[in-house]
């Protein structure tokens, strides 16, 4: 690359979904701050907690920040994995009859994640066995595993909404650490260690490799079954683990509703964060970006009085919205505008 | 012959696509009743030239006349309203449809109750006929057909196009020497009824067996227009590649390296490998420094015998022994770990990783070989590629610039780059000159004799006969599917050699 | 692996290529009906295990409430089947039976007359339909990320015309569309019915074939499916066709609102969630590939009469947990798509 001009440089970055993602959260913050200047005040508790509109975007946004991210790897590759909401669903599933049937220690809390994730390790490999050895398309199995993972969930409660109590868990659910919210920090402590996993091993550019073209990557000896393997089992133990901290907080899963339809809004924060549905090149950072959009979004809807079932409708505007800046035709007529008139000179 | 008015007319046509200028002020006249060959090596702008003519692409200047009439393309369907038909090199028809359905295709007779589908497959057989392909039940899925005959009825969309003016983009590359006749057969009749005919190729010798006239192309400037008995192949070949024929010599002349040792015990050794629909049982023997050239049409088993050695596909029999010691070659990946790797002749859906950088293609494979866990270190990293470029002269020497917007020839460097990277013992080699330009053909045949003097085993594989005579110490062979003869290279095996044994076993297969 | 199938291909005259499709013309049989074939194989042995172990199965009355509750789950399928066959998707579906339901069921209310609701409720299922066809072609936006902003921003709106349940007024004219007719009336309640809906359904599923089997744009259809780009190449109208076959499935996702409306009598913000999904899987367990080119309508009712089958036959059954629902909708989808995947197998 040789020396860039300011503008260009100011052009490559308006070009990444990364800014735009970041641009939209902001706008959204501004817009709720006109109608409250306090919104983004965030003050102490007397319990030494910090609340305040922000913290609580950070604590909605960790679990879906948790399934977007194993869905940026699934995406990567080419794939898609629309189970990780049943994912979730099965990891609260399986943490509640666990505590609910523990002594509610520290130890018992463990076990119950242990489990959770073990269990949802297993979802994951049975959709990477299936796309990687089968060779089942990723939408028809995961949808499978959808279909047949919630189902497992509730007979796991037999049906049943189960609660349970469980101190340490309350605390990784609701607590704060030096103000923030413990399970925001367990979201960006496993952002970093993704991150970390992908980018200093070659996963990350294997992962690319067989997402852009999966008949040279098998020629280059890369041995795509087993990467496949890998990222649905990743993305299926985030799916559990997003799964306890989402019911954590209230310390009940809903089998009907925990986790619904959430693979969509990881999906979502995926596109927004830059990652091509078709595959190949991947940014965790922009998944992270684009599961907090979506969380901010979530909070603006209700804090500006509307229904918090007409939240998708807003979905929609930004998705539409995004999808538009990058769309080629509106990029080519945007910068034929800005072209126009120096190519005139250069034809006289 | 008297002066006609051109079919086709394409005037100062310019196509700039960001930082390329593809086509500058090209024109192309078309006459009834001839086949004009177009002309130019990879890059001189032939396809873009073709796109504009088919109307792919809109071009910036210039005008394109048809029958006289200035015409305005704006997509394909305009430019068959218009009269023109194209065949692309890869068959652009629907696998998923039976044959009738692809020859019938936006042409479908219909009756008030919607298509006549009786109609429609008598209308197919009719133009099929045509072509000679009258005995095919056109009620049959597309899929069933080999790719040559393929390539034959998307012609036959051409003739119930009626269409006045035919392109045929490279519709040899895959075809032996019989469909190019059967091919040429159809071209001539279809001349003869007054279609004018745009093909291109890069075999000479089917360029002057079927030509009346040709254009020449380069770098997207015209070159000139001749008639085919005003230009012979030297003087053709110069303006093609903007050298005098003398560099061209030059560089044929790194023939003849000197003879190398061949060690008793083979490297690797094969025996009854086979694969249904592939290759009969056959027995092979590689030995380390030598370069062994398979010879043979396209499909005749010398791209599935390779891909045997290196695991892309699974042997239904037989064993292969390396070093004495039988190996279990299940993959590419196992064929790494044992030192083999492989170059596929498809650059582009089993070479190049397009999304990804030079740098990141040039480590891929080591990088598999190693595991994802133990990543490359970045500096290393920068070694190999680094090595690479100055190694190959790849061009731009970006290692940090997606491959996909490299040219074939560059693209083919970093490839031999990242397979080299893996220092292995055995090189496998598919046609690895092809479609890429005469200066990176060179570069190419200097590496391969240079890999074999320092010990290293080299599968050469090529249609070009000559090339694989100039490069090869022991000649292998290849006819429907089997081996037929390995040769000792010398001075007295040519090219002519090869054809002959080629054409020997047909004959004997005839008295037989 | 493909190369070497091509390659043998092309190899003059191989003779084991030429045994095989001698074989299959021999036998008379095109293996792209085999999946379908399969799927009415299937219908049949479980409507036949269903009277076996079940008993009063096979007879008018269940067989007619088996269609009439179907009619417009038919619709559904049918109408994705266009944008399947095509190789898109369309996720909206279930949300404008949402939106299209609650709006109608509204203007009913509000004094419309049946005839202008109904048309406006179609309207809207048109107009969704051509925004998801105009993402997807005008602005080059991935089918599955364009219609899931379609999905939010129907379910969105539903939800901001009314989060509870509405009812069609008594008396209105709308209801009759739902009404049952007696056609034979069989001992005790053993009648032989059908509804306005049905014949709808029926219409649209007769109409639907001969467009895709007798006209340009069905071929077109199919050819898009097979391969985009030869398609464009060929000269066919792809890009009008890409947008039609979104405004049918919308047009027909509205028609199917009209149909689940009359027949229910009330309308809510969160009715048809997931529809989209089960559509998908009738379509799949039809027959028809996800990836396009290969399927038939007919093939979308059979899988959609099997999906309203099992939960029939479930029913019935009385032992099986209503957990169990989802758990053997997939499963059966799953052993579709095994036995698809078997016979693709095969003709390679």
């Amino acid at each position: 690359m040789t020396a860039t001009t300011t503008r260009e440089r100011l052009g490559a970055l308006a070009s990444t979904p990364l800014v735009w993602g970041l641009v939209a959260i902001v706008v959204l913050l501004a817009i709720n701050s006109l109608r409250d200047p306090g919104y983004l005040g965030v003050e102490l508790a007397e319990s030494g907690r910090l609340t305040g509109n922000p913290i609580d975007i950070l604590r909605t946004a960790a679990p879906l920040l948790m399934i977007a991210l194993g869905m940026t790897l699934v995406v990567a590759t080419g794939g898609i994995d629309l189970s990780v909401g049943s994912a979730m669903v099965i990891g609260g599933a399986v943490s509640m009859e666990m505590l609910q049937a523990g002594d509610g220690s520290v130890g018992s809390a463990m076990a119950a994640l242990g489990m959770a994730l073990l269990i949802t390790a297993v979802l994951g490999a049975i959709n990477g066995l299936l796309v990687a050895f089968v060779g089942l398309q990723p939408f028809i199995t995961t949808l499978v595993t959808m279909l047949a993972g919630r189902g497992l969930a509730k007979v796991i409660t037999e049906g049943q909404n189960t609660s349970a109590s469980n101190e340490a868990f309350r605390w990784i659910a609701n607590g704060t650490v030096l103000g923030a919210p413990v399970v925001f920090l367990i979201a960006l402590a496993i952002l970093v260690i993704v991150v970390v996993l992908v980018r200093t091993t070659a996963l990350g550019m294997l992962i690319e490799s067989i997402g852009i073209d999966p008949k040279a990557s098998r020629m280059a000896g890369i041995d795509r079954r087993s990467l496949l393997v890998a990222v649905y089992v990743i993305s299926g133990v985030l799916g559990g683990v997003a799964g306890v901290f989402a019911t954590g907080s209230v310390m009940t899963v809903d089998v009907s509703n925990t986790g619904l339809l959430l693979e969509l809004d990881a999906i979502l924060a995926v596109v927004v964060g830059g990652t091509a549905l078709t595959g190949g090149r991947f940014s965790l950072a922009g998944a992270a970006i684009g599961a907090l959009l979506i969380a901010t979004l979530d909070k603006t809807v209700v804090f500006l009085g509307v229904s918090s079932a007409a939240t998708p409708a807003f979905k929609a505007v930004v998705i539409v919205a995004l999808c538009l800046l990058q769309s080629a035709t509106i990029r080519e007529r945007l910068s034929r505008v800005r072209l126009r008139a120096p190519r005139r000179e250069v034809t006289a | 012959m008297e002066p006609r008015p051109p079919i086709v007319e394409m005037r100062g046509i310019t196509i700039e696509f960001p930082g390329v200028k593809a086509l500058d002020g090209v024109d192309l006249r078309l006459l009834p009743g001839e086949v004009h060959t177009l002309m130019g090596e990879n890059g001189a702008g032939k396809s873009t030239l073709i796109k504009a003519l088919t109307g792919v692409y809109r071009f910036q200047e210039g005008e394109l006349i048809v029958a006289g009439e200035p015409v305005r393309l704006d997509g394909t369907a305009s430019a068959q309203a218009a009269g023109i038909s194209t065949v692309y090199q890869e068959v652009n028809l629907c696998e998923n449809l039976s044959i009738g359905e692809n020859v019938m295709l936006g042409q479908e007779p219909r009756t008030r109750l919607g298509i006549d589908w009786r109609r429609l497959h008598a209308l197919a057989s009719e133009a099929l006929e045509a072509l000679g392909l009258g005995d095919l039940d056109t009620r049959q899925s597309l899929s069933t057909l080999s790719l040559a005959v393929q390539q034959l009825v998307a012609i036959s969309r051409a003739i119930v196009a009626n269409a006045k003016v035919l392109i045929l983009d490279e519709p040899t590359s895959s075809l032996d020497a019989n469909e190019v006749a059967r091919l040429f057969a159809v071209m001539r009749d279809l001349r003869d009824r007054g279609v004018a005919i745009l093909f291109v190729s890069h075999f000479l010798e089917q360029v002057y067996e079927i030509s009346d006239r040709l254009t020449v192309l380069r770098n997207g400037r015209h070159e000139g227009e001749f008639a085919i008995d005003e230009i012979d192949r030297s003087a053709l070949i110069s303006l093609m590649i903007g050298k005098d024929a003398d560099t061209l010599d030059a560089i044929a002349q790194k023939r003849e390296a000197a003879p190398r040792e061949v060690d008793a015990e083979p490297l690797l050794r094969a025996r009854g490998i086979a694969r249904r629909g592939a290759i009969v049982p056959t027995d092979l023997e590689l030995h380390a420094g030598e370069v062994l050239g398979f010879a043979g049409l396209l499909g005749s088993g010398r791209t599935e015998l390779a891909r045997l050695l290196y695991g892309a596909d699974r042997l239904d029999a037989g064993t292969i022994e390396l070093h004495g010691r039988p190996v279990a070659l299940t993959s590419p990946a196992a064929a790494l770990r044992h030192r083999i790797v492989f170059s596929s002749e498809n650059r582009r859906d089993e070479g190049i990783i397009r999304d990804l950088t030079v740098r990141e293609n040039v480590v891929l494979a080591v990088q598999a070989k190693r595991g994802w866990l133990r990543r490359i270190a970045t500096s290393q990293q920068r070694t190999l590629v680094d090595d690479c470029i100055a190694r190959f002269d790849v061009r731009p020497a970006q290692p940090e610039r997606r491959i996909g917007t490299l040219s074939g020839g560059n693209q083919q460097k970093v490839l031999l780059g990242r397979w080299l990277a893996t220092d292995p013992e055995i090189v496998i080699l598919d046609e690895p000159t092809r479609g890429i330009d005469v200066g990176a053909k060179a570069d190419i045949q200097a590496a391969v004799l240079e890999l074999a003097s320092r010990g290293v085993a080299v599968i050469f594989i090529s249609s070009e006969l000559d090339e694989v005579v100039r490069l090869s110490d022991r000649i292998v062979v290849l006819k429907d599917h089997a081996v037929i003869a390995t040769l000792e290279n010398g001075p007295d095996v040519t090219s002519e050699t090869i054809v002959a044994r080629i054409a020997d076993a047909d004959a004997q297969e005839e008295a037989a | 692996m493909t190369t070497t199938i091509e390659h043998a291909q092309a190899a003059p005259t191989p003779p084991w290529h030429r045994r095989a499709i001698e074989r299959a013309r021999r036998r008379g049989i095109d293996v792209r009906t085999l999946p379908t074939g399969a799927a009415g194989i299937i219908l049949a042995v479980m409507l036949v295990y269903g009277e076996i172990a079940y008993g009063q199965v096979l007879q008018a009355s269940t067989l007619s409430n088996l269609l009439i509750n179907n009619a417009h789950f038919v619709i559904l399928a049918v109408g994705l089947s266009f944008v399947i066959l095509a190789g898109g998707i369309d996720l909206s579906v279930g949300a404008v039976i949402a939106v299209s339901s609650v709006a109608g069921v509204m203007l009913v209310g509000a004094g419309w007359p049946t005839p202008l609701a109904i048309a406006a409720m179609i309207g809207i299922g048109t107009a969704f339909g051509t925004a998801s066809g105009v993402l997807v072609q005008h602005f080059g936006v991935q089918p599955f990320i364009a219609t899931l902003a379609m999905m939010f921003l129907a379910r969105g709106l539903a939800s901001m015309l009314s989060t509870t349940p509405q009812r069609l007024p008594d008396d209105s004219s709308f209801r009759l569309l739902g009404e049952p007719w007696k056609l034979i009336d069989g001992p005790r309640v053993n009648d032989l019915m059908a509804s306005a809906g049905l014949v709808v359904a029926v219409v649209v599923v007769v109409v639907a074939a001969i467009v895709l089997q007798r006209t340009r744009f069905g071929r077109t259809v199919y050819a898009i499916g097979g391969s985009e780009s030869s398609a464009a190449l060929m000269g066919l109208r792809v890009p009008r066709t890409k947008l039609a076959i979104y405004v049918i499935s919308g047009t027909l996702a509205g028609v199917a609102a009209v149909v689940y409306t009359a027949r229910l009598g009330t309308a809510q913000n969160i009715t048809g969630m997931g529809w989209e999904l089960t559509a998908i899987a009738a379509v799949v367990i039809g027959g028809t590939l996800l990836t396009g080119g290969y399927g038939y309508v007919v093939g979308s009712v059979i899988g959609a009469l099997v999906l309203g089958l099992m939960t029939v036959l479930i029913t019935r059954d009385g032992g099986v947990p209503p957990e169990m629902t989802t758990i053997i909708t997939g499963g059966i989808l799953f052993v579709f798509v095994m036995l698809q995947r078997a016979v693709v197998r095969r003709r390679r």
